[in-house]
């Protein structure tokens, strides 16, 4: 079967040109085809880097959003200062006046991965600086997450499954949108992890291999390294192996390649300080200790039972051995729980198994935009055709079932399930839904070609000597039905057409959405010419020079990165989000009157404040549209901040109407300071468009503030005493 | 009754798993021997942290997880040089020993870092 579909997919290739190209380099089938297969992941490595830079050649190599700041400093901070200093790390310089231990709270595999990659090039003499290494190192692992794509579809299905799945997952959205160059995130790199261990488990499992098994827990390690997301391999797995042990498939290879890699990988990844002795107390990964001593006590079993050779003995072994088993795993689990020496799950990983858990428990997690329920729109924005290709898939796989098609049907399913949990784990998806959609896609056209060939060859063979009495009653069944070949032929443009909505659907939703630097606006100009707004930097380069080096700024947690990285000043928080108190004083400082907010300033030794205003572009995402996440936030610790207080009616307004606690609070009074001498419009008085809005007097508050042209910021100096209006 | 019946029973199981075992090679032998003293270990190092208490935890962790590891790691050579298993017929009893050395080598070098 598999040598007449290779020469099947040669012969279609096989016109004058390429035979005559082929004849001229004297290669065998075996080889044109390995020639062909080459071409083409070598061309799909090329895409899917290429595919990825939008934002580079439009605006400039520069890193994106929030996070990646971080990540970038921390990178900066290894290439200068090294290793030893880097790991044990303590910055002063966020969370005034707590500080962070940086080195036992992050996850270094990205920040080591780049600096790496930084070292090797300068080694090779490529004097390249660390930003551009940061900004290309998602699009670089995102071409080898095709090539392990390759690899993985041809241990599911075949080398031709392998190459569709390397080509899906180079320009699917939902993939392409945490690894565009200049997102230097840990997703980007930690798809690539996980899509290796999977593999290499995958692999470890069919073949019985200790080495495979040995490379899966290294696999396992770069991705406890790289993200927080490790824990959903740590709880597949151990899944997927009780899956096989119910269906019966239980087998040797099975257990050594899930022990093998369970304690090296558990072991290798307690090296991680921020993950510690999570392995053995925390409740997220008791599943996989289970496993772990419910596939010894199997391996007891079928040991004994192969020793025994007799059945009744066996059998009341057996239950001896399975009440003992099941009573002791129970009462330790039981101990460890009640006990509180288990953790039970965090709330980061329980609301994604009850998702109304964060909205009623934990504000800041469910105010994070990346953390909604997923809408259809963009699961349909993310997958385009693959959203109805991975039913057929899943079809294609129940068809031929084996260790390795279960493996990713559970893959697809659970991680389809937190898809639409979360909007931000479309990315933990994207992998499975490639694979399963390119089994689809490969076998249907697979099929398809055959029955396109079937004919010839049925026809052939029977002008031969018809020895082969398959073939010639395959021939007679194809020749009874005589619109099959062009039904084929039909619905092979149809697939073809498929494919390439596809192309151009992913091009264009890279190039439109996903490209944007968020921290570089873009707009149309009265005359319709682009207009870039820079704000952001130029806010944060003002900073940076023009403010004492101690200075310290007091923003809301969405720019805390951005200010350590770019203006180099202390914060107060940060996107880390670790203290849920003091990120709640920054909250109550924000909505409170002046005067109070003054006192909680002062305590924290707040020099510079900064806040996002967006009216006068009609930026939309400003610090006036995070404020009721601020008043949440700050009156979940500070009940003296109620929510109610800045509602009119139950609703928010922010002009004439707006409730008195709204319209003397800090953050209102910052965002609309002055605002009356701005031109919002053309041959329009200044601030006039904005007063007819709001019709209010704005208090004067201290002097020196820097105001930005576009006004997307302002700054003041708040070692003045506040006057009251 | 039933307890006669069920002791008869264990007696029964008893010595057919000792004929049994007397029958297995050599060098599976010398494998069990390895994996029951890792296990003992590991069985002592428990009982000495109950005694004791479990500070520091890392040197504990690795002190048990090398056992239980190396253990671990010898019952798969076991499974791969075991004659009577066909998934691994086509496998030399030199390679899967050759692996089993490498994860040793790996599992020891991790536990080195570990133990603080």
């Amino acid at each position: 079967m598999v040598a007449k579909t290779e020469k099947s997919a040669v012969d279609l290739l096989k016109s004058p040109g390429m035979t005559s190209l082929f004849k001229s380099l004297k290669l065998k089938t075996k080889q044109q085809e390995l020639l062909i297969r080459v071409t083409i992941l070598f061309l799909v490595y090329v895409l899917a880097f290429i595919t990825r830079l939008f934002s580079v050649l439009r605006y400039e190599s520069m890193i994106h959003e929030f996070d990646p700041y971080f990540n970038y400093r921390v990178t900066q901070f290894l290439t200068q200062k090294g290793f030893y200093e880097f790991w044990n790390w303590f910055d002063s310089e966020s969370w005034y006046p707590l500080g962070r231990i940086v080195g036992g709270t992050l996850f270094p595999g990205l920040m080591v991965t780049a600096y790496l990659i930084y070292r090797t090039l300068q080694f090779l003499r490529f004097a390249i600086h660390i930003r551009e290494v940061c900004v290309l190192t998602a699009p670089f692992f995102a071409s080898n997450t095709t090539l392990v794509a390759y690899f993985f579809g041809k241990e599911l299905w075949d080398s031709g499954a392998g190459l569709v799945a390397a080509v899906l997952i180079a320009i699917c959205p939902g993939y392409i949108s945490r690894s565009v160059a200049g997102s230097y995130d840990n997703e980007g790199v930690a798809i690539f992890a996980l899509l290796l261990t999977f593999y290499l488990f995958v692999k470890a499992v069919n073949t019985g291999s200790l080495a495979f098994a040995l490379a899966s827990a290294f696999g396992y390690f770069y991705m406890v390294s790289a993200w927080g997301g490790y824990v959903f391999i740590i709880n597949l797995i151990p899944l997927y192996v009780m899956v096989l042990l119910i269906t019966g498939r239980y087998s040797m290879r099975l257990y050594v390649a899930y022990n093998c890699t369970y304690i090296l990988g558990m072991l290798l990844a307690m090296q991680i300080r921020f993950v510690g002795f999570q392995h053995v107390q925390s409740g997220e990964h008791m599943a996989a200790m289970g496993v772990f001593f419910l596939m010894q006590v199997f391996y007891f079993l079928d040991w004994v039972k192969h020793l025994l050779n007799d059945p009744k003995l066996f059998h009341t072994f057996l239950r001896i051995t399975v009440t003992c088993a099941v009573g002791l795993g129970a009462i330790a689990l039981g101990v460890g729980t009640a006990s509180g020496y288990i953790s039970p799950w965090t709330g980061r990983f329980y609301s994604l198994l009850d998702p109304t858990y964060a909205k009623d428990h934990i504000p800041i997690i469910a105010s994070v935009s990346e953390h909604q329920p997923t809408a259809w729109s963009s699961f349909m924005f993310d997958f385009h055709i693959l959203l109805f290709l991975f039913p057929a898939g899943l079809y294609f796989c129940f068809k031929r079932l084996s260790d390795a098609t279960i493996f990713i049907v559970m893959y697809g399913l659970t991680s389809m399930y937190f898809a639409g949990v979360m909007v931000r784990l479309i990315l933990v998806a994207t992998p499975a839904v490639c694979l399963i959609s390119a089994i689809a896609v490969s076998a249907t056209i697979k099929n398809l070609t055959q029955l396109v060939r079937a004919k010839s060859k049925a026809s052939h063979s029977a002008s031969g000597k018809g020895t082969i009495s398959k073939a010639s009653s395959k021939g007679s069944l194809d020749q009874s039905l005589p619109f099959q070949r062009n039904g084929a032929i039909a619905l092979l443009l149809g697939a073809f057409f498929l494919l390439s909505r596809y192309a151009i659907h992913c091009t264009w939703v890279t190039s439109e959405a996903y490209s944007s630097p968020s921290i570089v606006l873009a707009a149309r100009g009265a005359h319709g010419n682009r207009v870039i707004f820079d704000d952001y930097r130029e806010a944060y380069f003002w900073l940076r020079q023009n403010t004492p080096p101690d200075a310290k700024v007091m923003s809301w947690w969405d720019y805390g990165y951005q200010i350590t990285a770019m203006g180099n000043r202390t914060v107060i928080v940060d996107n880390n989000t670790w203290n849920n108190t003091h990120i709640a004083t920054v909250g109550r400082a924000m909505s409170s009157y002046e005067d109070e907010a003054y006192d909680i300033m002062r305590s924290l030794d707040v020099d510079y404040v900064l806040v996002v205003f967006g009216g006068v572009t009609g930026y939309s995402s400003d610090d006036i549209n995070k404020f009721l996440w601020m008043v949440r936030i700050g009156g979940g610790v500070f009940p003296v901040i109620k929510e109610p207080d800045y509602l009119v009616n139950g609703e928010y307004r922010v002009d004439k109407g707006a409730a008195p606690k709204m319209l003397n609070c800090l953050m209102y009074k910052l965002s609309y300071y002055r605002f009356g001498e701005v031109t919002t419009e053309y041959g329009k008085p200044p601030g006039s468009q904005i007063l007819y809005l709001l019709g209010m007097g704005l208090s004067p508050a201290s002097t020196s503030a820097y105001i930005s042209m576009v006004v997307v910021k302002l700054i003041f100096i708040k070692n003045q005493i506040w006057t009251k209006s | 009754m039933g307890r006669t019946t069920t002791s008869k029973d264990a007696q029964a199981l008893f010595h057919s798993l000792r004929s049994a075992y007397v029958a297995t090679p050599a060098n599976l032998k010398i494998i069990d021997l390895y994996i029951i003293f890792a296990v003992v270990t590991a069985v002592i190092q428990v009982v000495y942290m109950a005694i004791v208490g479990s500070f520091p935890f890392n040197s504990f962790l690795s002190g048990v997880l090398s056992c239980v590891g190396t253990a671990v790691l010898a019952v798969c050579l076991r499974i791969q040089v075991n004659k009577e298993n066909r998934e691994f017929k086509d496998l030399p009893p030199e390679r899967a020993f050759a692996d089993f050395v490498l994860c040793n080598l790996v599992l020891h070098l991790v536990i080195m870092n570990f133990l603080g």
